[in-house]
């Protein structure tokens, strides 16, 4: 018998936290990292009586992120109530969209090693996050922080277009360039920033007919995510050779232990009793509105990376790399103005500065040193005054600590002798002690320069031009 | 008017979401409530509502908003306080974390 071939199905819903000031209903911080509860009040900790008051910035951002994903937009939208018990929400229900999401309906198109491929985005909504869970071991007790209880959230809801690891990644980067490029959030996998739930099931190739599928939390990196996927593919079809069926259900990824386990058989949405939260008055978008944010947004990756091609003159390769991050490309656009050779300031950032985070371990928005100190280094070594394995060194402490170069290079001796006079008086002294090849050169073998230059740059150090060097030699020999 | 009848499973699968533990006989009266309810559902389903637009809001006003400012300081010991257990300014609940 033919062994049978299995496709993945996968759909995911993305949690994006928005970079708004204050939570979605109430004035407190959203700030990471605050002492427990300190950023509470009777709102978000739901106490009797507490009235809240939606935050237009959270409207401004979804409406942002569903015109950039191509989505419809329902300019009457609402909340609703989707009931749930369990201490991480005080009030026994989330407030969230159900009946009107404020986006439906979009798409984006991701990168793949086949080609573009479309993946349609099925809705985008507005909710608030819950609070957190610490398990305490001296009381056999869970403590709560709801600090996060309250923190605006978009869920993005994509179809079930995906079919393996790949395509979930390209679609969660490009999501997650769209969202820095609008500044909406920082995406932050580790931090919980963005998080991704992954609906997948499996089935045989050729039927049109989905699979039972099951739902994968806890997912918090991309190779986290690939990894989970690849397992509960392989889960899923042993099940089926087995000739058992798949149950739905929701699981929680154990990355150390690349496995799987059954949390919860998955509510129906008729277990949440979704109903509109009376205390909410509806929203109303209306074409102004819609056009003023179409207006704001900024230049996106592919505008940017065409320009960059146009008025820089980089290739498509380059131009394309230097804009996956906004922060990088800002940080780039402005070295290269100030230095005025966008090609030297690319190299730059597509060498050294990739080769630095990857050693470092660092995001792209952890990058904080001055354009103005890149570009001044560039500047520096256009004029000969340090060599390329100085202006390394010297960019290295830029990257780290952001350090004026100039100060650097003549606080360390990197700096390349202007004093003409000892130039030629070195010039002169090796040119005496190495006649022959100085005989050689004028017979013609012109590769002996290189072995002079060599003996010039070795006797002062490195601290001489080799392109002046060469020139003197030449004038010198002539 | 269809007779409605809401099973065994139905009402304890409610009382659970609901967390809530009837005796019998307010199983009973429940059960008789909610078929009432069911009935009146009905009632409303035999309005034809071809071509009406979904309500929304029964709000007389919408778009009411709050500017994105930081308002709010540190109210963490006032709201700890009135948690029946607490421990180091966090509220202390039965084990939840599987």
């Amino acid at each position: 018998m033919m062994e049978k071939q299995y496709e993945t199905v996968i759909g995911l819903e993305v949690h994006v936290e928005l970079a708004s000031a204050t939570k979605i209903f109430c004035g407190c911080s959203t700030k990471f990292g605050g002492a427990p509860n300190t950023h509470t009040c009777p709102v978000c900790t739901g106490m009797p009586g507490s009235l809240p008051v939606l935050n237009r910035q959270v409207v401004e951002y979804a409406l942002a992120l569903g015109l950039a994903a191509n989505c419809g937009i329902n300019q009457h939208c609402r909340f609703d109530r989707k009931n749930y018990f369990y201490p991480d929400n005080p009030q026994n229900y989330q407030i969230s969209q159900l009946y009107v999401p404020i986006c439906h309906d979009g798409w984006l198109m991701v990168d793949t090693s086949v080609g573009p491929k479309k993946i349609r985005i099925h809705e985008m909504h507005m909710e608030e996050d819950a609070g957190k869970l610490i398990h305490d071991e001296w009381e056999d007790c869970s403590l709560v922080d709801y600090n996060r209880s309250g923190v605006p959230l978009v869920e993005i809801v994509s179809e079930p277009d995906m079919r393996s690891a790949e395509e979930v990644i390209a679609y969660l980067e490009k999501l997650r360039m769209i969202c820095q490029y609008l500044g909406v959030s920082d995406c932050k996998l580790q931090e919980g920033s963005m998080r991704a739930d992954v609906n997948l099931s499996v089935r045989e190739v050729g039927s049109d007919k989905l699979g039972t599928r099951t739902e994968m939390k806890n997912l918090n990196s991309f190779k986290a995510i690939a990894r989970a996927i690849d397992g509960e593919r392989a889960r899923q079809i042993e099940l089926l050779e087995e000739g058992r069926s798949v149950v739905q259900e929701t699981r929680r990824w154990d990355d150390n232990k690349e496995y799987s386990y059954a949390m919860r058989s998955k509510e129906d949405a008729k277990d949440y009793r979704y109903f509109p939260d009376p205390d909410l008055p509806s929203v109303y978008i209306d074409d102004e509105w819609i056009s003023r944010v179409k207006k704001a947004q900024p230049e996106m990756q592919p505008e940017k990376a065409a320009r960059y091609q146009k008025d820089y003159g980089l290739s498509e390769y380059d131009a394309k790399q230097l804009t996956q991050s906004r922060h990088l490309a800002e940080l780039f656009e402005k070295t290269a103005d100030l230095c005025g050779n966008p090609k030297k300031a690319a190299n730059w950032f597509l060498g050294e500065t990739l080769r630095l985070l990857k050693e470092r371990g660092l995001e792209e928005e952890e990058v904080e040193f001055s354009p103005e100190h890149l570009a001044a280094l560039i500047v520096s070594v256009e004029k000969g005054e340090v060599n390329n394995q100085g202006a390394k060194e010297v960019f290295e402490k830029i990257f780290d600590e952001d350090v004026e170069p100039m100060a650097y290079i003549e606080a360390h001796g990197l700096k390349i002798s202007q004093s003409a006079g000892e130039a030629k008086a070195v010039v002169d002294k090796i040119l005496a002690a190495n006649a022959d090849a100085v005989e050689k050169y004028k017979n013609g073998e012109e590769k002996v320069l290189g072995f002079l230059v060599g003996q010039i740059m070795k006797e002062m150090k490195g601290k001489c031009n080799p392109g002046q060097m060469k020139e003197l030699i030449i004038s010198k020999v002539k | 008017m269809a007779e409605h009848k809401i099973s065994d499973e139905v009402m304890a699968n409610t009382e659970l979401l609901a967390k809530l533990a009837l005796t019998d006989e307010e199983r009973e009266k429940s059960r008789q409530e909610m078929e009432k309810i069911l009935g009146y559902v009905d009632k409303l389903n035999e309005l034809d509502t071809e071509g009406v637009e979904p309500l929304i809001s029964l709000f007389p006003v919408e778009n009411v908003f709050r500017e994105d400012k930081v308002v709010n300081g540190d109210m963490r010991d006032e709201l700890v306080d009135l948690a029946p257990r607490k421990k180091d300014g966090q509220y202390l609940v039965p084990k939840t974390v599987e």
